[in-house]
């Protein structure tokens, strides 16, 4: 009798020590696979945020601006044929580089056409231009590219896993999250220890005084415009790599759900981004695989009015003086 | 029986103690001034009366009834009007609206009543408007009832705010700063046109930084300095206050 | 402009009521789609241009509306006219529920919550919730509204069934407008704490602004269910929102003609204009730019209300 209870107790324990560690690996992998979309999210909310923060504006078109990326990268790879002119390599480096600054063009001709004129207008005035704007890119795109599905050359960066904690990990999203944090931390630094960097913040804190102290406001607003879009941008490029398929429509869902990253983290609070977007993309990936996939947009809208309903300032507090 | 009673009122900002401790009085009839250097904390002690802020410590007695927590709105009902010290009409409306604006918590007809325009509906708008116009009358503002509010000269906006506030039917009319802007014709006006408000059985508080208006017709005088009273009686035991004279050396009028 | 509306209107609507009968059905049915944005920017009319509250969710009022009557009428048989009242009630209840722990919230924000109870209305819709809503192929087979016996089936008859409902909704809305309510809703939007000063209950007025313009917006879903037979989430979408913000704006927030007007531009250009339908999205987004920079405050802005009012002795009437 003992002889039985003591193995089927180790087979039991043995075998709760495999479902528990396949519990734990099932657990990690869809935690990674959070934080690979929560740094994607994160890198667009940094676009929304710095703008929030500077103009007080939800640029709405800043989705688009991440679907224009994508697109571009699209084009890059395909029509021009970045990768079989200079090997898949320095292609990836040229991609990102010239993506980026294509997308902070694009989003200095948006500041100027769209928001500039409206510095002293009504708020209602800029959101119905930046929803102009959407409306303007979005089609043109689809104009462009056409309304379907298109696909990124899967040839680019070498289709390992890496076995990491027992689970696998794809390459490419250790990279993609890689370069997330490299730019994170690269902008908090900026953001932070920098003379213009100071610049930004003390505009975003309070635009006349920071005039009347000398800083160039104007500049200010088009380094932002140069900084949010081009990590915006990048984002997009990223998407396209690491799922391989982008649509026309995918700004206003990214765009979204990024937006509920800055303001979960804090909208104006740009470490508060990063968290944030990084807390969303776990909180779904979780939330899908767990709950139900069908509802995952669903999941980041819920965390939206709930925040704003319960802490509107966000996990890290808003950076803009509320005036009473 | 003390109409409006503020006892012990502590109201701290952030770091910042803005109002403390401070206890006054206001009788019912009476014309009482609050008088004080800028940021003394009178307009915050305002915002309190008026529930804009809730106060950290203290207590608002008005009617007998404690008001602290209550919404604005409800004071507002309950018969305590204020007009602000940056003007807030509602610049884009007419001036016979803005004066309505007042009215509208003395009316009583709703989403339906508006629709199927019922009798009640149109007696109750009828009145309003009669009453809005003698109101615009007393300040002697009728003949611009449908001018652009924000068209308006600065010290008639402070007179059609003066109208609004007593659109409400109030029993306490708080007035902050209302001579501000005003030349000395039309602050001789506004001192006459206090007197009648109080004549109408309405108790007048106000906040004013020109002491001639302040002499003339408060009755009292509460002093206050970095949030705390440092004085409070007669316009001569003020003007003869030793503390007061060191806090606030009178005020030469700005141009 | 100088603008007798008596007038316009007396003029207008006996020639607008005549027209269908020289159109052809496609013409008419173009008129009928303008006829239910017109409800739905007058609805939303209430929220964005009297409150001045931005609300880019309110296609989720329509679809509650729409699939309140499409879901009773499937499934019990009750006459869709009749579930009219049921439509716009649900719809009011709803947006009593959503907005009152929302109501507060500063412009941005809530214009961003909005958009989310937008998209979770859509989300719900196409994962079938509660079992009931058909997902992402929606509920046909919505009855034909029946009066008197004669069923409302051809563009024509729809267009009389349409539009005046528009003509109530506007007579209607035009009493509210110089009211109590009406007034309220705009000292909230020219200035939220000098209205709470005067006495007036801010939040109050806002959740009504909501509830009255969900409760309209679910009417016309009513009427869009009968019409169309078929619902599905895709005539809800945030697009659709978009939609009846825009055409409020370009048209004049807050005033009832340029509603009217701005219905009649957004459906009826692209309609016009169909040869370049790939290229009309790139100018309706380039346009709202250009409108926002040169003339925000839409194509017919409301005008200040005119009073009449008796001072002493002078009995001067203006009208």
């Amino acid at each position: 009798m003992l002889e039985s209870d003591a193995a089927s107790e180790a087979e039991a324990a043995l075998f709760l020590r495999c479902y528990g560690r396949g519990l734990m690996a099932e657990f990690l992998q869809q935690f990674v696979n959070g934080l690979a979309v929560g740094g994607i999210y994160a890198l667009i909310a940094l676009g929304y945020t710095m703008v929030y923060g500077v103009l007080k504006l939800i640029n709405f078109a800043h989705g688009d601006l991440f679907t224009i990326g994508a697109y571009l990268g699209l084009t890059l790879l395909t029509s021009f044929g970045l990768a079989d002119r200079v090997g898949p390599g320095v292609a990836v480096l040229l991609l990102v580089v010239m993506v980026m600054g294509f997308v902070a063009v694009i989003g200095i001709i948006l500041e100027r056409v769209a928001y500039r004129p409206l510095r002293n207008s009504p708020r209602l005035s800029a959101v119905v231009s930046a929803l102009g704007a959407s409306i303007f890119f979005q089609n043109a795109v689809m104009l462009i590219y056409g309304a379907r599905f298109r696909v990124y050359p899967q040839n680019l960066l070498p289709k390992i896993s890496l076995n990491l904690l027992g689970i696998y990990i794809p390459l490419v999203k250790i990279l993609v999250l890689v370069v997330c944090v490299i730019m994170m931390v690269g902008l908090y630094l900026f953001i932070q220890r920098t003379t213009i960097g100071t610049a930004i913040r003390a505009a975003a804190i309070d635009q006349e005084a920071a005039r009347l102290v000398g800083i160039n406001v104007d500049g200010v607003i088009t380094l932002v415009f140069i900084i949010g879009p081009a990590l915006g941008g990048l984002a997009g490029l990223m998407v396209g790599i690491l799922y391989g398929q982008i649509k026309f429509t995918m700004g206003w869902i990214y765009g979204l759900k990024a937006f509920t990253a800055a303001i979960l983290g804090g909208i104006g609070n740009i470490p508060g981004a990063m968290l944030g977007g990084l807390i969303l993309g776990v909180v779904e990936a979780l939330g899908s695989a767990y709950i139900s996939i069908a509802w995952k947009d669903a999941i980041a809208f819920c965390v939206l009015i709930l925040i704003l309903v319960v802490k509107p300032t966000g996990l890290l507090g808003e950076r803009v003086a509320e005036k009473v | 029986m003390a109409l409006l009673s503020v006892q012990r009122l502590t109201k701290s900002f952030g770091g910042l103690l803005a109002v403390h401790n401070v206890s006054f009085d206001v009788f019912s009839g009476e014309i009482v001034g609050i008088i004080g250097p800028n940021g003394a904390g009178k307009t915050t002690v305002f915002n309190l009366i008026t529930g804009i802020y809730k106060p950290d410590q203290g207590e608002i007695v008005f009617d007998q009834h404690s008001i602290v927590g209550k919404a604005p709105h409800d004071i507002v009902k309950l018969g305590i009007a204020r007009t602000f010290q940056t003007i807030r009409l509602f610049s884009n409306l007419s001036v016979l609206e803005n004066v309505m604006a007042g009215a509208h918590c003395r009316m009583s007809s709703g989403v339906l009543g508006a629709m199927l325009r019922l009798p009640g509906q149109r007696r109750e708008e009828r009145e309003k408007i009669e009453e809005a116009m003698e109101l615009l009358g007393l300040v002697g503002l009728q003949d611009f009832y449908d001018y652009l509010a924000g068209s308006l000269s600065y010290g008639n906006q402070r007179l059609l705010e003066i109208a609004r506030a007593l659109a409400t039917h109030p029993r306490l009319l708080i007035l902050d700063e209302p001579a501000g802007g005003m030349n000395e014709r039309e602050t001789e006006e506004l001192i006459k046109l206090i007197g009648k408000i109080r004549d109408k059985g309405v108790t007048v508080l106000l906040i004013e930084h020109d002491m001639n208006v302040v002499m003339k017709i408060c009755e009292r005088i509460v002093v206050l300095e970095y949030g705390s009273t440092i004085a409070e009686g007669t316009p001569e035991e003020i003007q003869s206050n030793p503390k007061v004279i060191e806090a606030y050396l009178g005020t030469d009028e700005d141009e | 402009m100088k603008f007798n509306r008596k007038r316009f209107y007396l003029a207008a609507v006996p020639i607008f009521f005549l027209v269908p009968l020289i159109l052809n059905p496609y013409w008419v049915d173009v008129l009928n789609s303008i006829g239910l944005y017109a409800l739905l920017g007058l609805s939303l009319n209430l929220i964005v241009g009297y409150a001045g509250l931005f609300n880019l969710g309110h296609a989720a009022f329509y679809a509650v509306g729409a699939y309140t009557s499409a879901i009773l009428n499937t499934t019990y048989h009750i006459p869709i006219l009749l579930l009219l009242p049921v439509a716009g009630l649900a719809a009011g209840i709803f947006a009593l529920i959503v907005a009152r722990p929302i109501i507060h919230l500063r412009g941005d924000y809530l214009c961003i919550v909005t958009i989310g109870v937008g998209e979770i209305v859509r989300i719900a819709l196409i994962n079938d919730v509660f079992g009931i809503t058909g997902g992402a192929n929606g509920i046909f087979g919505i009855a034909r509204p029946r009066i008197f016996g004669m069923v409302i089936r051809t563009p024509h008859q729809f267009f009389y069934l349409i539009w005046l409902f528009v003509a109530i909704t506007v007579f209607l809305f035009y009493r509210l407008e110089d009211s109590r309510v009406g007034r309220a809703l705009n000292y909230i939007r020219e200035d939220e704490v000098a209205a709470e000063a005067c006495g007036i209950n801010v939040a109050h007025y806002k959740l009504i602004s909501f509830v009255v313009g969900a409760t309209w917006a679910g009417m016309a879903g009513n009427i869009f269910a009968a019409k169309m037979t078929i619902i599905s989430p895709e005539s809800f979408s945030f697009w659709e929102s978009v939609l009846m913000f825009t055409l409020i704006i370009l048209g004049g927030a807050g005033s009832i003609e340029g509603v009217l007007l701005g219905a009649f531009l957004i459906i009826g250009l692209p309609e016009i204009f169909r040869e370049l339908s790939n290229a009309r999205m790139l100018f309706f987004g380039a346009a709202m730019i250009a409108m926002m920079i040169f003339r925000p405050e839409g194509l017919i802005p409301p005008v200040p209300k005119k009073y009449r009012v008796f001072s002493g002795t002078d009995r001067g009437e203006t009208t």
